[in-house]
């Protein structure tokens, strides 16, 4: 292509419409090309609802596990589900009563795990997206943040006990197990923050640059403002993980049962132990002999909705902030 | 020239990796004068005005050597590269509105320079929309977003942000393909009117915007300077090159 001479556009177009290597006869000279439904044209288009209908079939099916999921779970539930189940405090060896302290212990575990992986987490993607440069330094980074992910919580469980109950002396403990979740939440966060700011196009950041931008004033004034709603659905979407994790916590911080007085949001200190829904259904399941047999069900479904309800927070605050969007 | 020397490029080589795109260029801008490049696709026109404000540096693989003065610094020793990208005005060849309002558009610059005076800021958007032909179309409408103007209103809010920042030296890269022919010649009259007080390079497709425009004009060929001299030579029947007369007159094969 670089040998093609420039041609001004005049030249061009006459040269275009003198010769049209290999154009059929009856172009737009003839009165236009007649659409004829070949057998091609037929085979084409029966194929291509078929296509659409097996991929729709396939999406479909999606609701299906859901809808067992949640019908199931209420179903069983049932005789349980009562504002009063979240409130109340485990009686008679857990047998019966509620589930608040494991309720709060959650609400504690996610908020302080994510409160120190979602700032982390997006600083260093923003770092790795817009500062770094093609190194063996930020590669080394880039491989870490990737194994990262991929270690299983099991052995994230096993580093945080070795790590922050034993090494940094903070005991089995909120903090503890907060950190660890943090750990193994981090990476994920890295990556859906990395993937929202790169969805911002190059040529607003290079058009900043142009007119003697920082680095900085176009991350703050251009690319954070336009992906901020990515970053936001990436790090809700972890509450559901750090919610659900129970080896984590349960070889750092979490035990099957500590009392605490009903309805009581500040009943944990960070250096003690707490108890946690994820937990306490799997001790209400297979430990505890005797329990009502709603209750693991009605375990599950508080657990449940509470995912969901972020989950649809994060999808509103999504919708909210793309009517929002800007180009 | 009697006029001085505000760019001065010696030897400039710049690789790609390992494939050099410009193959040591040496010339001079001077003060006052609109310079015309013009030269076949991949001639390098867009990376040579990439390594005058250094924006060049953001392409990870680029080396440049060779030495670039502007006003006799040499832009890679250069402590402030940001003033120096605020004395250079670059418009690029795709129109880019920033997803932000019109007024904001044109206020981005100014505001990262440090000016915060509402007045201020207000007068300059003014200003720098009437001189690229823009303000009478959005000037009711300053705080819809800058990303939902028409692609020729964008490219024309892309020439108001560069002159925001109040460059001395001003690069025009293809700026009038998204633009209609009367409008463009409202901005060239613009331009005309800017070479009193600004430098300007405008890299050009169209060879007869060069001539109508430039004083001198520089042919650029496959990273090398072929010719640089005055626009009415280049434009004329005997250039000191056969291949410049060829190219504008649309016979390169
Ligand atoms: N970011 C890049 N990475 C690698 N090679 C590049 C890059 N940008 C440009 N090049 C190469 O450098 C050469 C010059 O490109 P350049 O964009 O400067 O040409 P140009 O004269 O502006 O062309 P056009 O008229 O098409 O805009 C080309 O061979 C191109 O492939
Ligand atoms: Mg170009």
């Amino acid at each position: 292509m670089t040998d093609v001479p420039f041609q001004e556009p005049t030249s061009e177009v006459s040269g275009l419409e003198a010769g049209r290597p290999g154009s059929s006869p009856g172009g737009a000279a003839g009165g236009g090309r007649r659409f004829v439904r070949t057998a091609f044209v037929r085979r084409k288009e029966r194929f291509e609802a078929w296509a659409r209908g097996v991929f729709l079939a396939m999406a479909a099916a999606m609701i299906v596990p859901l809808v067992a999921i949640v019908g199931h779970l209420t179903y069983e539930a049932w005789p349980s589900l009562e504002l009063e189940f979240i409130l109340d405090v485990p009686r008679r060896g857990m047998t019966e009563g509620g589930i608040w302290p494991a309720f709060v212990g959650t609400l504690y575990l996610v908020g302080l795990s994510l409160a120190v992986a979602a700032p982390i987490g997006v600083l260093a993607a923003v770092y790795l997206n817009e500062y770094a440069r093609d190194n063996w330094f930020n590669r080394v980074i880039q491989l870490a943040v990737i194994n990262l992910a991929g270690v299983p919580s099991i052995v994230h469980a096993l580093f945080g006990l070795g790590a922050f109950v034993y090494a940094a002396r903070f005991g089995y403990s909120i903090l503890s197990a907060s950190l660890t979740l943090a750990i193994m939440t981090l990476p994920v966060i890295i990556a859906s923050t990395r993937e929202a700011l790169a969805a911002v196009p190059r040529a607003f950041r290079e058009a900043c640059w142009n007119v003697g931008a920082t680095r900085w004033q176009t991350i703050r004034s251009i690319v954070l403002p336009n992906s901020i709603s990515g970053i936001l659905t990436g790090v809700i979407l972890q509450v559901s993980r750090a919610a659900g994790e129970t080896a984590p916590i349960m070889f750092t911080g979490a035990v099957f049962y500590k009392a605490i007085a009903r309805g009581d949001l500040f009943a944990y200190r960070l250096d003690e132990q707490c108890m946690a829904l994820s937990m306490h259904l799997y001790t209400v399941t297979t430990q505890v002999p005797n329990v009502r047999e709603s209750v693991p069900y009605a375990t599950a479904v508080v657990l449940l909705a509470s995912v969901l309800l972020v989950n649809a927070t994060a999808i509103g605050l999504r919708l909210w902030l793309r009517n929002r969007k800007r180009w | 020239m009697d006029t001085p020397v505000r760019i001065e490029v010696r030897d400039l080589r710049l690789a790609y990796g390992t494939r050099e795109a410009l193959h040591g260029l040496s010339f001079d801008v001077h003060a006052q004068e609109i310079l015309g490049i013009i030269g076949p696709a991949q001639a390098g026109k867009t990376s040579l005005l990439r390594c005058l404000n250094r924006t060049i540096d953001f392409t990870a693989d680029a080396r440049m050597t060779g030495s670039v003065k502007v006003d006799g610094a040499d832009v890679r020793q250069v402590k402030d590269v940001f003033a120096l990208r605020r004395k250079i005005g670059m418009v690029a060849p795709l129109p880019v509105g920033l997803p932000l309002s019109i007024y904001d558009n044109v206020a981005f610059a100014p505001r990262c320079a440090g000016v915060q005076r509402r007045d201020e800021l207000e007068a300059l958007v003014e200003h720098c929309l009437r001189q690229a032909a823009l303000w009478d179309e959005v000037k009711d409408r300053l705080h819809t977003l800058g990303t939902r103007l028409s692609g020729g209103q964008q490219q024309r809010l892309t020439i108001a942000r560069a002159l925001s920042h109040q460059p001395e030296i001003l690069c025009l890269d293809e700026f009038s393909i998204a633009i209609d022919p009367v409008t463009t010649m409202r901005i060239e009259e613009v331009l005309k009117e800017l070479r009193r007080t600004v430098t300007i390079l405008l890299v050009t497709n169209l060879t007869q915007q060069a001539r109508r425009l430039a004083d001198r004009t520089l042919f650029l060929w496959k990273g090398e300077l072929v010719e640089l001299d005055r626009t009415e030579v280049i434009f004329s029947e005997h250039p000191r090159e056969r291949r410049t007369y060829e190219y504008v007159n649309g016979m390169v094969g």
